[in-house]
Protein backbone atom coordinates (compact mmCIF):
# COMPACT_ATOMS: atom_id res chain seq x y z
CA UNK A 1 0.00 0.00 0.00
CA UNK A 2 1.40 3.38 -1.02
CA UNK A 3 -0.07 6.63 0.25
CA UNK A 4 -0.39 9.45 -2.25
CA UNK A 5 -1.30 12.96 -1.11
CA UNK A 6 -2.33 15.57 -3.67
CA UNK A 7 -0.65 18.57 -2.11
CA UNK A 8 -2.50 20.92 -4.44
CA UNK A 9 -5.71 19.80 -2.75
CA UNK A 10 -4.44 19.38 0.82
CA UNK A 11 -5.39 22.28 3.07
CA UNK A 12 -3.85 20.88 6.24
CA UNK A 13 -7.11 20.26 8.04
CA UNK A 14 -5.15 17.63 9.99
CA UNK A 15 -7.96 15.12 10.26
CA UNK A 16 -5.57 12.41 9.02
CA UNK A 17 -3.11 13.35 11.73
CA UNK A 18 -5.73 12.70 14.35
CA UNK A 19 -6.60 9.28 12.95
CA UNK A 20 -3.03 8.15 12.23
CA UNK A 21 -0.46 10.44 13.90
CA UNK A 22 2.29 7.91 13.20
CA UNK A 23 1.67 8.28 9.44
CA UNK A 24 0.55 11.88 8.96
CA UNK A 25 1.82 14.99 10.67
CA UNK A 26 0.85 18.62 10.19
CA UNK A 27 3.74 20.71 11.48
CA UNK A 28 4.00 24.26 12.71
CA UNK A 29 4.51 25.50 9.16
CA UNK A 30 0.93 24.29 8.56
CA UNK A 31 2.07 21.79 5.95
CA UNK A 32 1.29 18.09 5.98
CA UNK A 33 4.17 15.62 6.10
CA UNK A 34 3.68 11.95 5.35
CA UNK A 35 5.85 10.15 7.88
CA UNK A 36 5.32 6.69 6.44
CA UNK A 37 4.44 6.54 2.75
CA UNK A 38 4.25 2.77 2.61
CA UNK A 39 2.65 1.51 5.81
CA UNK A 40 1.91 -2.17 6.33
CA UNK A 41 -1.42 -3.94 5.79
CA UNK A 42 -2.20 -3.70 9.50
CA UNK A 43 -2.68 0.05 8.97
CA UNK A 44 -5.10 -0.24 6.04
CA UNK A 45 -8.29 0.35 8.02
CA UNK A 46 -6.90 3.53 9.55
CA UNK A 47 -5.53 4.78 6.25
CA UNK A 48 -8.88 4.06 4.58
CA UNK A 49 -10.53 6.14 7.27
CA UNK A 50 -8.10 8.98 6.53
CA UNK A 51 -9.06 8.78 2.84
CA UNK A 52 -12.77 8.92 3.76
CA UNK A 53 -12.49 11.67 6.33
CA UNK A 54 -10.24 14.05 4.41
CA UNK A 55 -12.40 17.12 3.72
CA UNK A 56 -10.46 17.83 0.54
CA UNK A 57 -10.32 14.23 -0.74
CA UNK A 58 -6.58 14.79 -1.03
CA UNK A 59 -5.43 11.34 0.09
CA UNK A 60 -5.46 8.22 -2.05
CA UNK A 61 -3.99 4.76 -1.74
CA UNK A 62 -2.28 2.72 -4.43
CA UNK A 63 -2.15 -1.05 -4.02
CA UNK B 1 -27.71 -9.29 12.23
CA UNK B 2 -28.40 -10.55 8.73
CA UNK B 3 -30.00 -7.97 6.51
CA UNK B 4 -31.43 -8.98 3.16
CA UNK B 5 -31.28 -5.48 1.75
CA UNK B 6 -30.63 -1.91 2.84
CA UNK B 7 -32.25 1.26 1.59
CA UNK B 8 -30.56 4.61 2.12
CA UNK B 9 -32.70 7.71 1.71
CA UNK B 10 -30.53 10.69 0.89
CA UNK B 11 -27.69 10.55 -1.66
CA UNK B 12 -25.48 13.28 -0.30
CA UNK B 13 -22.45 12.95 1.96
CA UNK B 14 -23.90 10.84 4.81
CA UNK B 15 -25.79 8.58 2.41
CA UNK B 16 -22.91 7.86 0.05
CA UNK B 17 -20.43 7.32 2.87
CA UNK B 18 -22.96 4.96 4.48
CA UNK B 19 -23.17 2.95 1.27
CA UNK B 20 -19.39 2.77 1.05
CA UNK B 21 -19.19 1.69 4.66
CA UNK B 22 -21.72 -1.11 4.14
CA UNK B 23 -19.62 -2.55 1.33
CA UNK B 24 -16.42 -2.15 3.35
CA UNK B 25 -18.06 -4.09 6.17
CA UNK B 26 -18.69 -6.90 3.71
CA UNK B 27 -22.42 -6.42 3.15
CA UNK B 28 -23.17 -8.02 -0.20
CA UNK B 29 -26.95 -7.64 -0.40
CA UNK B 30 -28.80 -5.07 -2.52
CA UNK B 31 -28.34 -1.41 -1.53
CA UNK B 32 -30.82 1.14 -2.85
CA UNK B 33 -29.67 4.77 -2.64
CA UNK B 34 -32.36 7.36 -3.18
CA UNK B 35 -31.66 11.03 -3.81
CA UNK B 36 -34.01 13.85 -4.78
CA UNK B 37 -31.46 15.72 -6.91
CA UNK B 38 -30.52 14.69 -10.43
CA UNK B 39 -26.81 15.29 -9.92
CA UNK B 40 -24.58 12.38 -8.97
CA UNK B 41 -23.59 12.65 -5.28
CA UNK B 42 -21.51 15.79 -4.83
CA UNK B 43 -19.62 17.60 -2.12
CA UNK B 44 -21.10 20.80 -0.71
CA UNK B 45 -18.25 22.74 0.98
CA UNK B 46 -16.84 24.09 -2.33
CA UNK B 47 -20.29 25.47 -3.22
CA UNK B 48 -19.64 28.54 -1.08
CA UNK B 49 -15.94 28.76 -1.96
CA UNK B 50 -14.00 27.53 -5.03
CA UNK B 51 -17.06 26.49 -7.04
CA UNK B 52 -18.93 29.70 -6.28
CA UNK B 53 -15.86 31.69 -7.26
CA UNK B 54 -15.82 29.90 -10.62
CA UNK B 55 -12.38 28.39 -9.94
CA UNK B 56 -13.70 24.82 -9.92
CA UNK B 57 -16.06 23.02 -12.29
CA UNK B 58 -18.62 20.39 -11.36
CA UNK B 59 -16.03 17.66 -12.06
CA UNK B 60 -14.24 18.69 -8.87
CA UNK B 61 -17.34 18.14 -6.75
CA UNK B 62 -17.82 14.38 -7.17
CA UNK B 63 -18.04 12.63 -3.80
CA UNK B 64 -17.05 9.36 -5.42
CA UNK B 65 -15.34 8.83 -8.72
CA UNK B 66 -17.62 7.20 -11.33
CA UNK B 67 -15.70 3.90 -11.37
CA UNK B 68 -15.80 3.69 -7.57
CA UNK B 69 -19.52 4.41 -7.67
CA UNK B 70 -19.97 1.52 -10.10
CA UNK B 71 -17.97 -0.75 -7.80
CA UNK B 72 -20.47 -0.12 -5.01
CA UNK B 73 -23.12 -1.86 -7.13
CA UNK B 74 -25.97 0.38 -5.94
CA UNK B 75 -29.50 0.68 -7.17
CA UNK B 76 -29.05 4.45 -7.45
CA UNK B 77 -32.31 6.33 -7.90
CA UNK B 78 -31.71 10.01 -8.55
CA UNK B 79 -34.44 12.60 -8.95
CA UNK B 80 -36.58 10.51 -6.62
CA UNK B 81 -37.94 11.77 -3.31
CA UNK B 82 -39.15 9.69 -0.38
CA UNK B 83 -42.56 10.98 0.66
CA UNK B 84 -43.67 8.58 3.38
CA UNK B 85 -42.64 5.66 5.54
CA UNK B 86 -44.69 3.30 7.65
CA UNK B 87 -42.67 1.52 10.31
CA UNK B 88 -45.00 -1.46 10.99
CA UNK B 89 -45.34 -2.39 7.31
CA UNK B 90 -41.91 -0.96 6.34
CA UNK B 91 -43.45 0.64 3.27
CA UNK B 92 -41.47 3.51 1.79
CA UNK B 93 -43.37 5.83 -0.55
CA UNK B 94 -41.46 7.45 -3.41
CA UNK B 95 -42.17 10.00 -6.09
CA UNK B 96 -40.18 10.56 -9.25
CA UNK B 97 -39.73 14.31 -9.43
CA UNK B 98 -39.50 14.38 -13.23
CA UNK B 99 -42.76 12.69 -14.15
CA UNK B 100 -44.43 12.67 -10.71
CA UNK B 101 -44.94 8.91 -10.91
CA UNK B 102 -45.10 7.18 -7.54
CA UNK B 103 -43.58 3.96 -6.35
CA UNK B 104 -43.46 1.96 -3.16
CA UNK B 105 -40.71 -0.17 -1.67
CA UNK B 106 -40.89 -2.62 1.19
CA UNK B 107 -37.62 -1.99 2.96
CA UNK B 108 -35.59 -4.20 5.26
CA UNK B 109 -32.76 -2.07 6.68
CA UNK B 110 -33.39 1.68 6.34
CA UNK B 111 -30.88 4.48 6.79
CA UNK B 112 -32.30 8.00 6.79
CA UNK B 113 -29.95 10.72 5.58
CA UNK B 114 -32.27 13.32 4.11
CA UNK B 115 -30.26 16.26 5.38
CA UNK B 116 -31.69 19.72 5.84
CA UNK B 117 -32.88 22.65 3.79
CA UNK B 118 -32.33 26.38 4.13
CA UNK B 119 -34.55 28.62 6.14
CA UNK B 120 -35.93 31.41 4.00
CA UNK B 121 -37.15 34.91 4.72
CA UNK B 122 -40.90 35.25 4.28
CA UNK B 123 -42.14 37.67 1.66
CA UNK B 124 -39.29 37.15 -0.82
CA UNK B 125 -41.06 34.56 -2.96
CA UNK B 126 -41.24 35.68 -6.56
CA UNK B 127 -38.50 38.28 -6.06
CA UNK B 128 -35.60 37.70 -8.45
CA UNK B 129 -32.09 38.05 -7.12
CA UNK B 130 -32.76 36.54 -3.68
CA UNK B 131 -30.97 33.28 -3.04
CA UNK B 132 -30.20 30.65 -0.45
CA UNK B 133 -27.20 28.35 -0.74
CA UNK B 134 -27.46 24.64 -0.20
CA UNK B 135 -27.42 22.80 -3.50
CA UNK B 136 -25.25 22.76 -6.58
CA UNK B 137 -28.07 24.49 -8.47
CA UNK B 138 -28.24 27.20 -5.77
CA UNK B 139 -24.52 27.79 -6.16
CA UNK B 140 -24.75 27.93 -9.95
CA UNK B 141 -27.53 30.50 -9.71
CA UNK B 142 -25.59 32.70 -7.29
CA UNK B 143 -22.45 32.33 -9.39
CA UNK B 144 -24.37 33.54 -12.46
CA UNK B 145 -25.71 36.48 -10.47
CA UNK B 146 -22.18 37.34 -9.27
CA UNK B 147 -20.79 37.12 -12.80
CA UNK B 148 -23.45 39.53 -14.02
CA UNK B 149 -21.55 42.21 -12.09
CA UNK B 150 -23.98 43.33 -9.41
CA UNK B 151 -23.44 46.75 -7.87
CA UNK B 152 -23.89 45.35 -4.38
CA UNK B 153 -24.38 41.95 -2.76
CA UNK B 154 -26.14 41.81 0.58
CA UNK B 155 -25.61 38.72 2.71
CA UNK B 156 -28.23 38.16 5.38
CA UNK B 157 -26.77 36.22 8.31
CA UNK B 158 -23.08 36.18 9.24
CA UNK B 159 -22.93 32.49 10.17
CA UNK B 160 -20.48 30.23 8.39
CA UNK B 161 -22.32 30.04 5.07
CA UNK B 162 -22.96 33.77 4.97
CA UNK B 163 -19.37 34.52 5.96
CA UNK B 164 -17.98 32.27 3.23
CA UNK B 165 -20.27 33.75 0.59
CA UNK B 166 -19.22 37.24 1.65
CA UNK B 167 -15.54 36.25 1.46
CA UNK B 168 -15.98 34.72 -1.99
CA UNK B 169 -17.89 37.75 -3.27
CA UNK B 170 -15.15 40.06 -1.99
CA UNK B 171 -12.60 37.85 -3.68
CA UNK B 172 -14.46 38.48 -6.94
CA UNK B 173 -14.19 42.20 -6.29
CA UNK B 174 -17.86 42.71 -5.52
CA UNK B 175 -19.14 45.23 -3.04
CA UNK B 176 -20.60 43.34 -0.09
CA UNK B 177 -22.74 44.25 2.89
CA UNK B 178 -23.53 41.64 5.54
CA UNK B 179 -26.33 41.92 8.08
CA UNK B 180 -26.30 40.00 11.35
CA UNK B 181 -28.93 40.25 14.09
CA UNK B 182 -26.54 39.08 16.84
CA UNK B 183 -24.20 41.62 18.51
CA UNK B 184 -21.26 39.92 16.76
CA UNK B 185 -21.05 37.19 14.12
CA UNK B 186 -21.36 33.75 15.75
CA UNK B 187 -21.43 35.31 19.21
CA UNK B 188 -24.05 32.82 20.35
CA UNK B 189 -21.50 30.06 19.78
CA UNK B 190 -18.12 31.73 20.18
CA UNK B 191 -18.93 34.51 22.62
CA UNK B 192 -18.62 38.24 21.95
CA UNK B 193 -14.83 38.45 22.00
CA UNK B 194 -14.22 35.80 19.35
CA UNK B 195 -17.27 36.95 17.41
CA UNK B 196 -15.62 40.36 17.40
CA UNK B 197 -12.48 38.86 15.86
CA UNK B 198 -14.61 37.38 13.06
CA UNK B 199 -16.25 40.78 12.56
CA UNK B 200 -12.86 42.48 12.27
CA UNK B 201 -11.67 39.97 9.67
CA UNK B 202 -14.68 40.83 7.49
CA UNK B 203 -14.21 44.56 7.93
CA UNK B 204 -10.50 44.33 7.12
CA UNK B 205 -11.55 42.74 3.84
CA UNK B 206 -13.91 45.54 2.99
CA UNK B 207 -17.26 44.05 4.00
CA UNK B 208 -19.83 46.57 5.23
CA UNK B 209 -20.83 44.51 8.27
CA UNK B 210 -23.92 45.59 10.20
CA UNK B 211 -24.41 43.75 13.50
CA UNK B 212 -27.16 43.79 16.07
CA UNK B 213 -29.68 44.68 13.44
CA UNK B 214 -32.41 42.59 11.81
CA UNK B 215 -33.90 42.55 8.34
CA UNK B 216 -37.27 44.22 8.19
CA UNK B 217 -38.03 43.61 4.54
CA UNK B 218 -36.45 42.75 1.23
CA UNK B 219 -38.04 44.96 -1.38
CA UNK B 220 -38.14 45.37 -5.12
CA UNK B 221 -40.39 45.40 -8.13
CA UNK B 222 -40.08 41.85 -9.49
CA UNK B 223 -36.38 41.98 -8.70
CA UNK B 224 -34.67 42.81 -5.44
CA UNK B 225 -33.67 46.46 -5.11
CA UNK B 226 -33.07 47.08 -1.41
CA UNK B 227 -32.92 45.56 2.05
CA UNK B 228 -34.70 47.47 4.79
CA UNK B 229 -33.19 46.99 8.25
CA UNK B 230 -34.80 47.13 11.70
CA UNK B 231 -32.83 50.29 12.61
CA UNK B 232 -34.53 52.13 9.77
CA UNK B 233 -31.55 52.09 7.43
CA UNK B 234 -31.74 50.83 3.87
CA UNK B 235 -29.08 49.04 1.81
CA UNK B 236 -29.37 49.06 -1.95
CA UNK B 237 -28.91 45.55 -3.28
CA UNK B 238 -29.21 43.69 -6.54
CA UNK B 239 -28.22 40.30 -5.17
CA UNK B 240 -29.24 39.01 -1.74
CA UNK B 241 -27.97 35.74 -0.27
CA UNK B 242 -29.82 34.55 2.82
CA UNK B 243 -27.91 32.29 5.21
CA UNK B 244 -30.01 32.03 8.35
CA UNK B 245 -29.77 28.35 9.17
CA UNK B 246 -31.43 25.14 8.14
CA UNK B 247 -34.43 22.96 8.90
CA UNK B 248 -33.99 19.15 9.02
CA UNK B 249 -35.86 17.31 6.26
CA UNK B 250 -37.91 15.08 8.53
CA UNK B 251 -41.50 16.15 7.89
CA UNK B 252 -41.99 13.29 5.44
CA UNK B 253 -41.63 10.93 8.40
CA UNK B 254 -44.47 12.45 10.45
CA UNK B 255 -46.90 9.63 11.24
CA UNK B 256 -44.35 6.98 10.26
CA UNK B 257 -44.05 5.55 13.75
CA UNK B 258 -40.61 7.10 14.18
CA UNK B 259 -40.12 9.91 16.68
CA UNK B 260 -39.66 13.23 14.87
CA UNK B 261 -38.58 16.26 16.90
CA UNK B 262 -36.17 18.69 15.24
CA UNK B 263 -34.92 15.75 13.20
CA UNK B 264 -35.14 11.98 13.44
CA UNK B 265 -34.74 11.06 17.09
CA UNK B 266 -32.30 8.18 17.60
CA UNK B 267 -30.78 6.36 20.54
CA UNK B 268 -27.12 6.73 21.44
CA UNK B 269 -26.16 4.23 18.72
CA UNK B 270 -27.99 6.14 15.92
CA UNK B 271 -30.87 3.63 15.92
CA UNK B 272 -34.30 5.24 15.39
CA UNK B 273 -36.30 1.98 15.45
CA UNK B 274 -35.46 -1.68 14.89
CA UNK B 275 -33.62 -1.81 11.57
CA UNK B 276 -33.85 1.95 11.06
CA UNK B 277 -30.95 4.37 11.59
CA UNK B 278 -30.32 8.01 10.77
CA UNK B 279 -27.21 10.05 10.02
CA UNK B 280 -26.07 13.53 9.11
CA UNK B 281 -27.97 16.81 9.42
CA UNK B 282 -31.31 15.08 9.96
CA UNK B 283 -30.26 12.84 12.87
CA UNK B 284 -30.69 13.81 16.50
CA UNK B 285 -29.12 11.58 19.10
CA UNK B 286 -27.74 11.69 22.66
CA UNK B 287 -23.97 12.07 22.45
CA UNK B 288 -22.91 10.36 25.66
CA UNK B 289 -19.50 12.00 25.63
CA UNK B 290 -21.10 15.39 26.22
CA UNK B 291 -24.30 14.22 27.94
CA UNK B 292 -26.20 16.25 25.38
CA UNK B 293 -28.79 15.47 22.73
CA UNK B 294 -27.40 16.94 19.54
CA UNK B 295 -28.02 17.35 15.85
CA UNK B 296 -24.83 18.26 14.05
CA UNK B 297 -24.75 19.95 10.65
CA UNK B 298 -21.05 19.52 9.93
CA UNK B 299 -19.39 17.80 6.99
CA UNK B 300 -17.19 15.61 9.17
CA UNK B 301 -20.17 14.44 11.20
CA UNK B 302 -22.04 13.36 8.07
CA UNK B 303 -19.06 11.18 7.11
CA UNK B 304 -18.58 9.65 10.54
CA UNK B 305 -22.25 9.23 11.38
CA UNK B 306 -23.05 7.83 7.94
CA UNK B 307 -20.48 5.11 8.52
CA UNK B 308 -21.64 4.52 12.10
CA UNK B 309 -25.32 4.30 11.19
CA UNK B 310 -24.44 1.85 8.40
CA UNK B 311 -22.51 -0.42 10.75
CA UNK B 312 -25.37 -0.18 13.24
CA UNK B 313 -27.67 -1.83 10.72
CA UNK B 314 -25.33 -4.80 10.46
CA UNK B 315 -24.74 -5.61 14.14
CA UNK B 316 -26.84 -7.16 16.88
CA UNK B 317 -28.23 -4.80 19.52
CA UNK B 318 -25.86 -6.32 22.06
CA UNK B 319 -22.85 -5.36 19.94
CA UNK B 320 -24.02 -1.85 19.10
CA UNK B 321 -21.67 0.99 19.97
CA UNK B 322 -22.66 4.48 21.02
CA UNK B 323 -21.80 7.29 18.62
CA UNK B 324 -19.67 9.67 20.69
CA UNK B 325 -17.82 12.02 18.34
CA UNK B 326 -16.15 15.28 19.26
CA UNK B 327 -17.83 17.49 16.62
CA UNK B 328 -15.40 19.33 14.37
CA UNK B 329 -15.73 21.66 11.45
CA UNK B 330 -13.78 24.11 9.39
CA UNK B 331 -14.65 27.26 7.52
CA UNK B 332 -12.39 28.97 4.99
CA UNK B 333 -12.84 32.73 4.85
CA UNK B 334 -10.40 34.93 2.95
CA UNK B 335 -6.98 33.56 3.88
CA UNK B 336 -8.13 32.29 7.26
CA UNK B 337 -8.94 28.69 8.08
CA UNK B 338 -11.27 28.67 11.05
CA UNK B 339 -11.65 25.34 12.81
CA UNK B 340 -13.63 24.41 15.85
CA UNK B 341 -13.89 21.16 17.78
CA UNK B 342 -16.08 20.20 20.71
CA UNK B 343 -19.11 21.98 22.10
CA UNK B 344 -18.51 25.58 23.02
CA UNK B 345 -20.97 27.92 24.63
CA UNK B 346 -20.74 31.68 25.11
CA UNK B 347 -20.43 31.27 28.89
CA UNK B 348 -17.47 28.89 28.77
CA UNK B 349 -14.11 30.04 30.06
CA UNK B 350 -11.80 30.82 27.14
CA UNK B 351 -8.01 30.97 27.00
CA UNK B 352 -5.77 31.69 24.05
CA UNK B 353 -3.07 29.00 24.22
CA UNK B 354 -1.00 29.77 21.16
CA UNK B 355 -0.61 32.75 18.85
CA UNK B 356 -2.60 35.93 19.36
CA UNK B 357 -5.92 37.41 18.36
CA UNK B 358 -4.09 40.42 16.93
CA UNK B 359 -2.25 38.37 14.31
CA UNK B 360 -5.43 36.37 13.61
CA UNK B 361 -3.48 33.18 14.02
CA UNK B 362 -4.21 31.45 17.29
CA UNK B 363 -5.78 28.54 19.09
CA UNK B 364 -8.11 29.08 22.04
CA UNK B 365 -9.42 26.43 24.37
CA UNK B 366 -12.78 26.51 26.12
CA UNK B 367 -13.50 25.03 29.55
CA UNK B 368 -16.53 24.35 31.70
CA UNK B 369 -16.26 23.18 35.32
CA UNK B 370 -12.56 22.52 34.67
CA UNK B 371 -13.33 20.24 31.78
CA UNK B 372 -11.93 20.91 28.33
CA UNK B 373 -15.01 21.19 26.08
CA UNK B 374 -13.80 22.90 22.94
CA UNK B 375 -11.07 24.45 20.86
CA UNK B 376 -11.19 27.19 18.26
CA UNK B 377 -8.37 27.87 15.83
CA UNK B 378 -7.56 30.49 13.24
CA UNK B 379 -4.93 29.03 10.90
CA UNK B 380 -3.84 26.55 13.57
CA UNK B 381 -4.97 23.15 12.28
CA UNK B 382 -2.29 21.21 14.13
CA UNK B 383 -3.24 22.68 17.48
CA UNK B 384 -6.95 22.22 16.90
CA UNK B 385 -6.42 18.52 16.26
CA UNK B 386 -4.14 18.08 19.27
CA UNK B 387 -6.71 19.70 21.55
CA UNK B 388 -9.48 17.72 19.92
CA UNK B 389 -7.61 14.59 20.95
CA UNK B 390 -7.39 15.95 24.50
CA UNK B 391 -11.17 16.47 24.49
CA UNK B 392 -11.55 12.85 23.43
CA UNK B 393 -9.33 11.81 26.30
CA UNK B 394 -11.53 13.76 28.74
CA UNK B 395 -8.76 16.16 29.72
CA UNK B 396 -9.31 18.86 32.32
CA UNK B 397 -9.25 22.53 31.32
CA UNK B 398 -6.15 23.16 33.45
CA UNK B 399 -4.30 20.25 31.84
CA UNK B 400 -5.20 21.61 28.40
CA UNK B 401 -3.82 25.04 29.28
CA UNK B 402 -0.62 23.45 30.60
CA UNK B 403 -0.17 21.21 27.53
CA UNK B 404 2.59 22.09 25.09
CA UNK B 405 2.21 21.27 21.40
Amino acid sequence: MKIVVDFDLCESNAICMQIAPDIFEVRDDDFLYVLDEEPGEEDRARVDECVQRCPKQAISVQG
Amino acid sequence: MTRRSITIVGASLAGIRAAESLRRQGFEGPITLIGDELHAPYDRPPLSKQFLAGDWGTDRLALTQPDKLDDLDLDLRLGVRATSFDLPSRRLGLVDLEDQSTDELIVDGLLIATGARCRTLGGTEGLDGVFVLRSLDDSLAIRAAFLAGPARVVVVGAGFIGAEVAATARGLGLEVAMVESLPQPLSRVLGDEMGGVCAEVHREHGVDLRTGVGVEAIEGDGRVERVRLSDGSVIEADVVVVGIGVIPNAEWLEGSGLTIDNGVVCDATCLAAPGVTAAGDVARWPNERFGEVMRVEHWDNAVAQGAHAARRLLVEDSEAESFVPVPWFWSDQYDRKIQMAGRIGPDDEMRVVTGSLAERRFAAVYGRADRLVGVLGFNRPRHVMRYRMLIEEGASFSDAIAAEF
